[in-house]
């Protein structure tokens, strides 16, 4: 039904298009995009979703749900609650496939294989494709140290001077290094929930990490928590290819290079970040961008 | 509007008043227990008490020495029959068993067990491993009490394991962590210590039961050679002195009853500590 009013909606405006575009949109909740590289385009495709559907017991999530993520870029999906973009990204690790009555049609492709390969361990895509949840979720009972060193130690490693490395980069590389260095030992329970949040970072940088999915990774943070993890974002993005999940459309603008807007479990709208928050191609997104549902 | 405030504050008044008096008398069965049996076991309670064998009627002196080793023997036997099946059961309805058949049953004849008479545990003990070995030993009396644990282990440790949040096991999954060391070094680790305060909370359960004992681990007046003896333990040699006729022994079973209070006593207080413990990490 979505479709079909997509549809309508697109033929409506197809003459409304050949007006000047330019012109600035009257707006009641304009939003500032960030100017990142424009070329977004000429980026490699790191993950790609081909007619992914999804289910929970009987009730649909996801209808045909076709994307290309690119490499080293922030691609942020946006989306009313409901909308089935948690879901989306957690078929991407395959973490979706762990709820009970869950079933998963489609194929989703890490550069060229299947994540869904019957020789592909979705163990080892984890591994790959990392995730950062809502709520911070540092082990209880283990120190800062532990946290991030527990993804390698629980695979294997067992050399001291290595996990001190990986320990100590990987806390450099969200930005906890410094605000930690003196307290490894204490439990990562301890921090505040901006600390935990960057420590549940640090733990999915310390594996092989090349994927990061975040989902609404600061929506249980305050203002400054929220601007140093949107920081690292920035940061990470020059080796990571990351898919932010989020609530807050300012959020979407400021972080990333590409926006995916979902309703219904649909894919409505996909496009780079300036694009869809300037000049939304379909009706629906412009009435979710400019508050007028969601 | 008056009259049915006050109705309300004197109703008030009278609950709390019922609700108060029942728990005092809660309390004095507890306190006067707890009293008597110090006042009664502290006059034979010294050194020689604790480190010495039972002498003979008419001889004065001797003590339960074989007896507190019995015991600690006893409930060491049971833990190592009782706790590893309990406690990786426990974690299998927890973590595998959410709504299958198999678990259900499991669950269910649990619960059953953990209900049924001690002294029937004892005549299975006794028919599994008195009978075919033709004596009493140690090692039946710590069967009989690790089959005791098995059902409690098992159901505090699937009730704490299932404590932790889903979010942890979601969290170390998308670290690339495979599902059965999600569940040892995360989950387990995550829930150690309220399983050490089941543990604990059903040794010190175990600890003082006389009825499986009866026939399993039978009692004895010396040093025990091995397992594979007849052991006396702290509850049995309370149970026999304290039948006997003569004033000496009777002393002596109220003081056997005073250890194994403290004992007792001592095991809750510190489950009680690591419980506390568990549940600040959980927050």
């Amino acid at each position: 039904m979505i479709d079909e009013l997509a549809e309508k909606e697109k033929k409506e405006r197809k003459p409304v298009e050949k007006e000047p575009k330019n012109e600035p949109r009257s707006d009641s909740r304009k939003i500032e995009v960030a100017h990142h590289e424009p070329d977004a385009s000429v980026k490699k495709v790191k993950m790609k979703a081909e007619g992914v559907c999804a289910w929970f017991g009987t009730k649909q999530a996801l209808f045909d749900v076709n994307i290309d993520i690119n490499e080293k870029a922030v691609t942020a999906i946006i989306g009313p609650s409901g909308c089935g973009k948690s879901t989306l990204i957690r078929c991407f690790n395959r973490m979706h496939e762990t709820v009970p009555g869950s079933r998963f049609a489609g194929d989703i492709f890490l550069e060229e294989n299947s994540i869904f390969d019957p020789r592909m361990d979705p163990v080892a895509v984890r591994r790959r494709v990392g995730m950062v949840f809502q709520k911070p979720t540092p082990f209880p009972t283990l120190s800062i140290y532990d946290n991030v060193a527990v993804g390698l130690r629980l695979n294997g490693t067992r050399d001291k001077k290595t996990l001190d490395e990986v320990v100590e980069k990987s806390l450099r590389k969200a930005a906890l290094w410094e605000e930690v260095k003196d307290s490894l030992q204490k439990a990562g329970a301890a921090l505040s929930g901006g600390q935990q949040q960057r420590l549940c970072i640090a733990r999915s940088l310390a594996v092989e990490l090349e994927v990061l999915l975040m989902d609404e990774p600061c929506s249980a943070l305050d203002p400054i928590s929220t601007s140093k993890v949107e920081e690292l974002i920035h940061e990470l993005r020059q080796n990571y290819t990351i898919i932010i999940v989020t609530h807050n459309m300012q959020q979407a603008a400021r972080v990333s290079q590409k926006t995916a807007f979902m309703l219904n479990g649909k894919l409505i709208e996909y496009d780079s970040t300036e694009k869809v928050f300037t000049n939304p191609a379909n009706k629906l997104t412009e009435d979710y961008i400019t508050g007028r549902f969601g | 509007m008056v009259n049915y405030q006050t109705y309300r504050r004197w109703t008030d008044r009278t609950m709390v008043f019922l609700c108060g008096t029942a728990a005092f008398l809660a309390g004095i069965p507890l306190v006067s227990l707890l009293l008597y049996v110090l006042v009664q076991g502290f006059r034979r309670l010294d050194w020689t008490f604790l480190t010495s064998l039972p002498t003979p009627v008419g001889v004065s002196g001797g003590g339960m020495a074989n007896a507190i080793l019995g015991t600690i023997t006893l409930v060491l036997i049971a833990s190592c029959v009782g706790l590893p099946i309990g406690i990786f059961a426990g974690i299998y309805l927890s973590e595998y068993g959410k709504k299958n058949r198999f678990a259900w049953m499991v669950r269910f004849t649990a619960d059953v067990l953990s209900g049924v008479p001690s002294i029937v545990t004892g005549i299975v003990a006794y028919t599994l491993i008195v009978k075919p070995m033709h004596n009493f030993s140690a090692l039946a009396g710590g069967v009989a009490l690790g089959f005791m644990m098995i059902p409690i282990t098992t159901r505090t440790t699937e009730e704490l394991v299932k404590m932790v949040p889903h979010s942890i096991r979601e969290a170390s999954w998308a670290l690339g962590i495979s599902q059965w060391r999600t569940i040892l070094s995360i989950v387990v680790r995550t829930a150690k210590n309220g399983i050490l305060t089941g543990v604990l909370l059903s040794i010190a359960r175990i600890a003082g039961e006389t009825a499986p004992l009866l026939f399993t681990a039978f009692n004895n007046q010396f040093w025990p050679k091995g397992i594979n003896e007849p052991t006396a333990s702290l509850t049995v040699q309370v149970f026999t002195y304290a039948i006997s006729p003569f004033k000496d022994w009777q002393d002596q079973a109220w003081t056997g009853a005073l250890v194994l209070l403290l004992l007792v006593l001592s095991i809750n207080l510190s489950a009680k500590f690591f419980f506390k413990n568990s549940r600040s990490l959980l927050r």
